[in-house]
């Protein structure tokens, strides 16, 4: 585990996540995220091969709740939420035919 | 403050008696809260008339000989990250601007039932992500005991709303400390419960394997009164545990005689101010004095919990926060297509620290690095716990600090790592999911308050309680002086 983050890799975990950021942006949260992850590094200096990973402090499994039917959210109520809605359905742009 | 708003639990017992009314109760907070929230703004939104309906049900309850419950008559603020269906929920987000919740999150359920008025919602930072309530789309918090320092954060108008007396009681969410700091900076008591005692159902997600609800309030009584309320199994949160669990009031007051208490060798170093620590001893020295017997012990891992939080809980929200996309709610900005609505739906609604934790969340868990940053954390995780179960093999309760200053001025701390560190004595307790509260224990060498910091292993918030109550009373009786 490195310390560091390049420009180039912040500017691809920002296109992943959805994130259009300036180049001023760009070095900022690089210089930040270096700092950060420096700081992650100390965790190297752990021996953590005999250690399984946690994924949460309760586990619990199979949560099942009884077959019932009860009412859900009200359809119109949670759409007059969304930013835009037709015909019962949430409404966005063309999903197909251009690239992002 | 007005006196019917410092104690909860006898309000509730005034108001149940008849002696005084929800309806008073409530016009006393709203008051207070007009008199002064242009200053502190610890609100976001007031909840005006669904808090004179309710008020007024509790009212027409008691005038009927009915039981309005142990909260009755009670004003109560939330953490605007906690869904109240019809009323703004906005997480401190421009991007759930607008927005109003078409449900109400299971503890709004439980305060109401219990006769509790949810009188507004307060500021947060975005998402919950600080320490300090100046990360908020819509405007800092100032701390009421010096409006030139902040309040903590994230749950920083909470902590804020209950220390300028405005509420006797209110809700915050801690992810790593997001509760307990506050407290502190703010001379209250703030309680982060074990993961799944209290139902995470409407509470708007950050990091899902840490978040978890509970009060602030003047004093222990109250906060054990208000967790015994929220607390609980929930079958609509899923990580909710089912097994029934032991009440705090009943045994408040049997407090620490012979009870095993470590203090943790690890949070009392170079990093936390001298005066913190002061108190802190001091406060291992009330606990001594009722009959605990008290000891240091190590606990190695934890100076290792903020390295691993800093990778857990934004791999966690960069999940999480990928459904902010201006398809179903709140903000869009429109664009070509769906990805380019997206992209600047996002860029446009979330704030500087949002963003930064998604990007390292994203890069921590993405192909490559996935092992040697979450993975590594992970492990990390179990290390802390492991640590911390060797420790309850020789005692009932750790203390330690809970911030490593007091309450600092606003922009004090402009880089995100020195506001990460306020998190350093917090985070163990997150990563094992066990529970912690802060006690407000005397002051630090600039007159503001300090808070001590009372772990326990899991479910043992009954002897958690005890032994804050026994800090509270040291306190009051000049222990902390």
């Amino acid at each position: 585990m490195s310390g560091e983050i390049s420009r180039d890799e912040v500017a691809h975990v920002a296109s992943l996540a959805r994130l259009s950021i300036t180049d001023d942006e760009l070095t900022t949260f690089t210089d930040q995220l270096c700092v950060v992850l420096e700081t992650a590094a100390q965790l190297n200096a752990l021996d953590l091969d005999d250690v399984e990973p946690m994924a949460q402090p309760y586990p619990l499994a199979n949560v099942l709740r009884v077959d019932e039917i009860v009412p859900s959210l009200d359809r119109d109520e949670v759409l007059a939420q969304a930013p835009a809605a037709e015909d019962g359905r949430f409404r966005v742009p063309p999903a197909l035919g251009e690239a992002p | 403050m007005s006196d019917v708003l410092k104690s909860a639990a006898k309000l509730a017992e005034a108001v149940r008696s008849g002696e005084t009314s929800a309806a008073d109760a409530l016009a006393a907070s709203s008051s207070l809260i007009a008199d002064r929230d242009d200053e502190i703004h610890a609100f976001l939104h007031l909840t005006t008339e669904r808090a004179q309906a309710q008020a007024a049900a509790v009212d027409a309850k008691i005038a009927a000989g009915e039981d309005a419950g142990p909260l009755a008559g009670v004003p109560i603020a939330l953490k605007d990250n906690m869904c109240t269906r019809g009323a703004p929920t906005t997480c401190s987000s421009k991007i759930l601007d607008g927005w109003h919740p078409p449900y109400d999150a299971t503890v709004v359920d439980r305060l109401e039932a219990a006769g509790a008025i949810v009188v507004g919602k307060t500021n947060l930072d975005e998402f919950a992500m600080g320490s300090s309530t100046e990360n908020s789309a819509f405007g800092p918090t100032r701390n009421p005991l010096d409006t030139s320092r902040v309040p903590g954060g994230s749950s920083g108008g909470s902590a804020a709303a209950v220390a300028a007396g405005y509420v006797p009681l209110s809700l915050g969410s801690d992810t790593g400390g997001s509760i307990r700091q506050p407290a502190a900076l703010c001379g209250v008591v703030g309680v982060k419960p074990t993961y799944g005692a209290v139902s995470r159902y409407g509470l708007i997600a950050f990091a899902s394997s840490l978040d978890q609800i509970g009060p602030f309030a003047h004093t222990v009584e109250d906060a054990a009164l208000c967790f015994d309320v929220v607390s609980g199994h929930d079958r609509l949160d899923a990580t909710s545990i089912p097994e029934p669990l032991a009440p705090t009031l009943t045994n408040l007051h049997d407090g620490v005689d012979g009870m095993r208490i470590g203090i943790i060798d690890e949070l009392m170093g170079d990093g936390i101010e001298p005066d913190v620590r002061r108190r802190t001893e001091q406060a291992a020295e009330a606990l001594a004095a009722a009959g605990a017997i008290v000891d240091t012990v190590s606990v190695p891992a934890t100076i290792y919990g903020l390295a691993a939080y800093y990778l857990i809980a934004p791999a966690e929200a960069s999940s999480n926060l990928a459904r902010y996309d201006g398809v179903r709610y709140g903000q869009r900005v429109d664009g070509a297509n769906v990805a380019t609505m997206n992209t600047n739906t996002r860029s446009a609604g979330f704030g500087d620290e949002v963003k930064r934790r998604i990007m390292l969340g994203t890069y921590a868990l993405s192909s490559g690095y996935y092992d040697a940053y979450y993975g590594k954390a992970q492990r990390v995780r179990t290390l802390i716990s492991n640590e911390f179960a060797a420790a309850y093999e020789n005692f009932d309760l750790l203390l330690s600090p809970t911030s490593p200053s007091t309450a600092f001025e606003l922009g004090a701390k402009s880089d995100p790592m020195s506001l990460y560190m306020c998190d350093v004595c917090t985070i163990p307790s997150n990563l094992a999911g066990h529970p912690a509260m802060s006690v407000p224990f005397g002051v630090g060498d600039d007159g503001l308050p300090v808070g001590v910091q009372v772990l326990a292993p899991m479910l043992q918030e009954p002897r958690m309680f005890r032994a804050a109550q026994v800090l509270e009373n040291a306190a009051a009786s000049g222990g902390a002086a």
